[in-house]
């Protein structure tokens, strides 16, 4: 049966892509149509996997308390006992799903998008590489298996970024993206060899008895410094404040990439990681309420920057950020399956949402900024249909996928605290407003008369279609199959729909709408207007409130200067004794060398003085010659 | 009668003057005649001991003739290389022949 055969060999799924980067990356490419096909073939079989693997989950009643778990001995040493191995639960199989769908999405669409690109070959192998270290990363059973893949994720994040190399930028964006997140990672792998130290073993499962045993017994304080530790690793790789400042320049990458990156693989991995390693935040009131105000901060503070972005893929990097903090803040109060149901209908519609974005930029070419467009919607319907799709969706306007998750979100961080209740509704109405913004300035309104958009070609359309449908309806489908009894923690949430607070956040999307019609659409009060009255607001976040600079100050001050420091030191202490120890010998040599005079008899005269002392020595020590020397023997 | 203290005696004066001519000569042929009569006080020595210590073994005396085979191969190799500098310097003294110094 086939789901039992996917249950047993889900080490294919991540296997599969890999070998379709080896053969592609390695053989295949200069053949860009086999490249394609190869890489495709692949994500279809892990796909097809990945949903037998689901399909298994139900028929097999596995849940988060009972995973399928299958591992091999990677390392082991005395002390450090280190599996490999395949973690079946809801949760890791949602992602699987997820990911090799979106990958596959992406693929066929990059068939499109890519095309006559010099790279294509290249471009396949990496995304390929990618899906792989995702789909190794969502199946660790431990921290070190989870770290590999984490960190093969953050190389080919910079392999993919930095697609591009031939411009200056993109090379910047791949350099960026890769050592701000290396500051997150950097904490990550402390806090994984604090948790060694603490618990000796790194093994999620035997991670979940021990933890909860540790806090009852030792208190929580060195646990939650652990927790947090471990935290600023999805702070790096989730794109949270004070590091998201990579993620927008990620847009540098090939659109296709961008979907990627941001719906379904490396930064959700993120949020992916906490939610695996909930049994360690979940007993930490501390850390979760950092996590939860991370959250939060991150989620208002990057949709008010989208509103004033005018690259059309900035805007959707920012909404990514904000809709990451989401996620983080419904972990943060305690809810993974409101994150994971979050995580999985905005994997859905952002993908949507960047494959329509690539679409506009595939027919308008060169033409990033949002006003240098619009009137889109006549020349290409099919992708103004999608974009209104993924607008709706992430605004959370009933019946649209993430409708249902927002509202799990909002539920749950009602529950527990209504400032964060009110930070999260007031990003909902800024997140509705900028989106109904995008849209409506580039498909509304008057065309541009030196604009000549055309629709994108089949193979961009189907994914388009595909992820539309699944926008629409990824939300309601689960949410009426009870997606809370599978993929939870703790106990099965049975929570419906609040009306209350459905209702209070339909309306405000509506409202923030209606507001971005006005302001954008129907001509009536002009964004120039708004521009000069709240000129200070506007520029703060237009310049992304000069995070990016701040940081180069820093850099500049801290950095440099402790480098101009050292410099000193090292010139005048550390350079000035080696000079001395060197000098030594030196002196040495010049007072002997006098003597290599390169007369041969001198030396002659020398060696000869030398063995009659010598002999002088011995024969005056040596019992034996005492007698000879007093005359006495012959 | 001649014993071993004679022949040793000899060889010993023998060895004496060459090595006095090696460090005082001034040319290299002088010098390399010098170690030719260092190389023969060895040789009497040898055959003294040979004679007189262990007569009925030649080891002594077969070493002598080594000894001798050796030292004309060296006296070829060294009045070649003496030819040479000369051609080369135009001189044989050897104070003179001091580059490899400091």
């Amino acid at each position: 049966m086939f789901s039992q055969y996917a249950l047993y060999h889900a080490w294919l799924i991540p296997l599969l892509p890999a070998v379709a980067f080896i053969l592609v990356g390695f053989f295949l490419r200069r053949l860009p149509s086999v490249a394609g096909a190869v890489s495709i073939c692949m994500s279809l079989l892990s796909f097809a996997l990945s949903l037998g693997v689901g399909y298994g989950i139900i028929a097999r009643n596995i849940t988060v308390d009972t995973p399928l778990i299958q591992k091999i001995s990677w390392v082991a040493i005395s002390g450090l006992n280190i599996d490999m191995g395949v973690y079946i639960d809801p949760i890791s199989a949602m992602m699987l799903c997820v990911v090799t769908l979106v990958t596959l999405m992406v693929q066929i669409y990059s068939i499109g998008y890519m095309r006559g690109d010099a790279g294509f070959g290249r471009f396949f192998a990496y995304v390929s590489l990618f899906a792989a270290s995702m789909l190794g990363l969502v199946i660790a059973v431990n921290f070190v298996q989870l770290f590999v893949f984490w960190e093969l994720v953050g190389l080919c994040s910079y392999l993919l970024i930095g697609y591009y190399f031939h411009k200056i930028s993109a090379r910047e964006a791949a350099k960026k993206a890769f050592i701000t997140t290396r500051i997150g990672d950097f904490g990550l792998l402390v806090g994984i060899l604090f948790l060694q130290i603490l618990f000796g073993t790194l093994d999620f499962q035997q991670l979940a008895v021990h933890v909860p045993a540790y806090a009852m017994q030792h208190g929580t304080a060195l646990l939650t410094v652990v927790a947090l530790l471990v935290f600023l690793g999805p702070i790096g790789k989730s794109g949270q404040f004070p590091l998201h400042v990579w993620l927008p320049d990620a847009m540098e990458g090939p659109t296709p990439v961008s979907a990627l990156i941001h719906a379904a693989t490396m930064v959700v991995a993120g949020v992916y990681l906490v939610s695996r390693a909930f049994f360690l935040f979940s007993v930490l009131p501390e850390a979760m309420t950092v996590i939860a105000w991370v959250g939060a901060f991150t989620a208002c503070f990057a949709a008010s920057i989208a509103f004033t972005q005018r690259d059309i893929k900035r805007i959707l990097a920012y909404s990514t950020v904000s809709q990451l903090g989401y996620m983080m803040l419904a972990l943060g109060v305690g809810s993974v399956t409101a994150s994971m149901f979050h995580l999985m209908t905005h994997a859905f519609f952002k993908a949507l949402m960047f494959l329509a974005a690539g679409a506009v930029l595939h027919g308008l070419p060169d033409k990033n900024d949002i006003f240098a467009m619009g009137g889109l919607r006549h020349k290409m319907p099919v992708t103004f249909a999608a974009m209104t799709i993924g607008v709706l969706a992430i605004s959370g306007i009933p019946p649209f996928a993430g409708f249902f998750s927002k509202d799990e979100i909002l539920l749950a961080v009602s529950q527990v605290s209504t400032p964060l209740y009110i930070i999260a509704v007031v990003t909902s109405f800024m997140t509705a407003f900028y989106m109904a913004r995008l849209l409506i300035v580039v498909f509304c309104g008057a065309e541009k008369p030196d604009n000549h958009p055309h629709e994108a070609p089949m193979s961009m359309r189907i994914p388009l279609v595909v992820l539309g449908v699944l926008a629409i309806v990824g939300g309601y489908i689960p949410y009426a199959n009870h997606f809370g009894e599978w993929v939870r923690f703790g106990l099965a949430s049975h929570e419906g729909l609040n009306v209350s607070i459905a209702t209070t956040s339909t309306i405000l999307s509506i409202l923030a709408i209606c507001l971005a019609w006005v302001i954008y659409g129907s001509g009536n009060v002009t964004s120039d207007s708004l521009v000069r009255r709240f000129s200070t607001l506007y520029k703060l976040s237009f310049h992304k409130y000069y995070i990016d600079e701040l940081y180069l100050w820093l850099n500049h001050t801290f950095v440099d200067g402790t480098g101009k420091l050292l410099y000193w030191l090292e010139l005048n202490f550390v350079e000035g004794m080696i000079k001395e120890v060197a000098n030594l010998p030196l002196q040495l040599g010049n007072a002997v060398r006098k003597g290599q005079s390169g007369n041969l008899q001198r030396y002659g005269l020398v060696m000869f003085g030398a063995m009659l002392i010598v002999v002088a020595w011995l024969v005056l020590l040596n019992p034996l010659f005492k007698g000879i020397v007093s005359g006495g023997a012959y | 009668m001649i014993g071993l203290v004679h022949f040793l005696t000899v060889a010993a004066m023998v060895f004496a003057i060459g090595l006095y001519g090696v460090l005082t000569k001034r040319t290299i042929i002088g010098i390399l005649m010098s170690i030719e009569l260092m190389l023969n006080a060895v040789n009497i020595n040898l055959i003294a001991f040979s004679r007189f210590i262990t007569p009925e073994a030649l080891t002594g005396q077969i070493f002598a003739i080594f000894t001798i085979t050796v030292a004309a191969a060296e006296v070829a190799v060294g009045l070649a290389m003496v030819f040479r500098v000369y051609y080369d310097r135009n001189t044989v003294h050897a104070a003179r022949l001091d580059e490899m110094r400091w």
